[in-house]
């Protein structure tokens, strides 16, 4: 599946709408320490992260993720969503929790 | 050692976190350019990575210097202090000294230095307190 598809079949809002939606999402990751996602993260993944500065996109980018999906309403500033246009990577944002979104992207068969 | 191919320097500012991975992401496209294969530009880039937080946090300031041979991708972090009081314990996941505004963040959780160890084939780590740190991280090619 990808990003387009997982907009889809979510609903998620996409924060970022001049980004490529053609990655695979072959995986997910939910955590909030970017040194632990420097250490564990996957291409491919969909990162759910409740962190939103520009360092975000910088792991995200590093590991050639798919996605980040900000839970519970949060967003990014303009400057961090241009960042993640440059580098491709799609920012979704969605109400609900970190694991409600796990358990769509597993249900999805994520 | 086989003739140098490549090499290039980034300073790296102490507190400068709205520039972090700027150095990283100039390595790994370099490297992506010169054709090293995918697996080992993702370490070094990851090494790198941790690299430029750690002397961002806890530098007065330094570089990141990368050099390419035949044989190796080499990535060099040299910062001017204030060093590392203990290696041995800065060497162990999870043991930090970053203040709680980094740890805000999502960094400090103290991954850093094992992470760069982990993903280099060669590391070695020199630090005198009040003079600053000197990193070695050897790639290799085959």
């Amino acid at each position: 599946m990808n990003v387009a598809e997982l907009i889809e079949k979510t609903g998620y809002t996409l924060m970022n709408p001049a980004v490529p939606l053609t990655r695979e999402v072959t995986g997910g990751c939910c955590c909030d320490l970017l040194s632990w996602v420097m250490a564990s993260g996957q291409e491919g993944q969909a990162w759910v992260t409740v962190q939103t500065h520009m360092n975000v996109i910088a792991v995200a980018s590093l590991h050639e993720m798919a996605c980040v999906i900000l839970p519970e309403g949060n967003t990014m500033e303009e400057a961090v969503l241009e960042r993640a246009t440059e580098e491709e990577i799609a920012v979704l944002g969605c109400s609900e929790t970190g694991y409600a979104i796990c358990c769509r992207l597993h249900d999805l068969g994520i | 050692m086989d003739e140098v191919v490549l090499r290039k320097s980034y300073d790296v500012e102490a507190g400068d976190f709205e520039s972090a991975g700027d150095a990283s992401a100039g390595i790994k496209a370099t490297l992506k350019r010169l054709g090293v294969p995918t697996g080992i530009v993702r370490r070094v880039a990851i090494a790198a990575y941790e690299s430029e937080i750690n002397l961002i946090i806890h530098s007065m300031g330094g570089s990141l210097t990368l050099t390419v041979d035949g044989e190796s991708v080499c990535l060099v972090s040299d910062d001017r202090g204030p060093g590392i009081a203990s290696i041995e314990k800065a060497l162990q996941a999870g043991w930090s000294t970053a203040p709680d505004s980094v740890r805000s963040l999502g960094f400090g959780a103290g991954m850093g230095l094992p992470n760069m160890k982990k993903n280099a084939d060669e590391f070695q780590i020199d630090s005198t307190v009040n003079v600053g740190t000197h990193i070695v991280m050897r790639f290799h090619l085959s």
